[in-house]
């Protein structure tokens, strides 16, 4: 018997394969995409829209200081090395979160910020959901308004990428309800008096009536966690940021409101 | 304490122009508890005030009922060049103080 018949099929079996590795690494996305910004009211579309009255304005004014201000035992200031944050910081939010270099571990927007004033500055690093990291992710963030989400998923993240994936469809707390549940198979349908929107992380920081101030994506993360009675994890835990991953994906396209405001 | 001021650019003697400013403070209203049960002690910011060339034009006494990051937004008509001063003060007597220089033509 030839060989030719067991290589082509091989050859079949590498592709189908590879097919269904290709398939997993891609987020099923709500269709069409909508930003959360469609889901709530006229008020609160038109405070995100305008640029002095959106409160959230407020810490990216804090974060454009913060930006200019030296620190740490370098006496230096992000401006010191980055420069004009139009031109360096363009963008920047697009891509995040990605794999650190140095470390080989996901890092999101606010830990490359963490990350580089404990290295770079040698300053004491803002705490997660501080006010100071709250503003310069802001400032930050804003440089990208307007860009599509560019999260791309590779060898090197796809474990975190399958995992946050797991995450969004595993049922969780007292409810039993995955985010999956709400987000994916019933948005634009109502949960008491709110519509549920598709739960896109594109607008954070965002400025939450409910919480009259400004707040990370991993808050907004602990709230849902909260809501459904489970276990809240750790602001900046690895099972948040790959959860932040596999939403990037799924947002795909979607362009970058930073900063939001929310109800 | 962050504060964010909006005016004209310039504007013509005797024209009525929009003043806005928005103030970070997390106007906390006194009625709430903190994860303890304890009660978060009221601190909102109680006066702001407007000098327009050293003459107040604007007062305004807040309470528990404003929402935090307080945002004003009053008209005045512009005289003459020069600057717009505002002060405030919160509960726990922290003060904030943001200047603007205001070009009048005509």
């Amino acid at each position: 018997m030839s060989a030719a018949p067991w290589r082509a099929l091989l050859f079949c079996a590498l592709a189908v394969s590879s097919l269904v590795c290709q398939a997993q690494r891609v987020a099923i996305k709500p269709q069409p995409l909508k930003s959360g910004l469609e889901f709530t009211g006229a008020e609160v579309r038109e405070l995100q829209q305008d640029d002095f009255a959106n409160p959230g304005m407020l810490w990216v004014t804090r974060g454009e200081t913060l930006w200019r201000e030296a620190a740490g035992r370098e006496g230096k200031s992000c401006a010191g090395c980055h420069g004009d944050v139009k031109a360096s910081m363009q963008g920047a939010a697009t891509r995040y979160p990605r794999i650190d270099a140095g470390s080989s571990l996901l890092i999101n927007l606010d830990g490359r910020i963490q990350q580089c004033r404990e290295r770079r500055q040698q300053a004491e690093p803002f705490k997660y959901e501080s006010p100071e990291l709250l503003a310069l992710t802001a400032y930050i963030g804003l440089q990208s308004r307007g860009m599509p989400m560019n999260a791309v998923i590779d060898w090197q993240n796809r474990h975190n990428f399958e995992a946050g994936r797991a995450m969004y469809y595993r049922r969780m707390g007292q409810m039993n309800l995955s985010c999956a549940q709400c987000h994916q198979d019933n948005w634009g349908k109502k949960l008491g008096p709110e519509t549920i929107s598709q739960g896109h992380g594109v607008a954070y920081p965002i400025y939450r009536l409910e919480w009259q101030t400004m707040g990370s994506l991993h808050r907004r993360f602990r709230s849902c966690l909260s809501g459904v009675r489970a276990e809240l994890l750790p602001l900046g835990s690895p099972e948040f940021l790959d959860l932040e991953l596999y939403l990037a994906s799924r947002a795909g396209g979607l362009t970058i409101e930073t900063p939001g405001v929310r109800r | 304490m962050t504060a964010r001021i909006q005016i004209p650019a310039s504007a013509k003697r005797g024209e009525v122009i929009e003043i806005r400013i928005a103030i970070q403070h997390p106007m906390e209203t006194g009625f709430r508890l903190d994860d303890g049960g304890r009660a978060i002690p009221k601190n909102v910011v109680n006066k702001l005030v407007c000098r327009y060339n050293g003459i107040e034009i604007f007062r305004a006494e807040m309470g528990s009922g404003i929402a935090a990051n307080p945002f004003l937004d009053f008209f005045t008509v512009a005289e003459a060049s020069g600057e717009l001063v505002f002060d405030w003060v919160d509960d726990r007597g922290q003060t904030g103080s943001e200047r603007v220089k205001l070009t009048v033509s005509g």
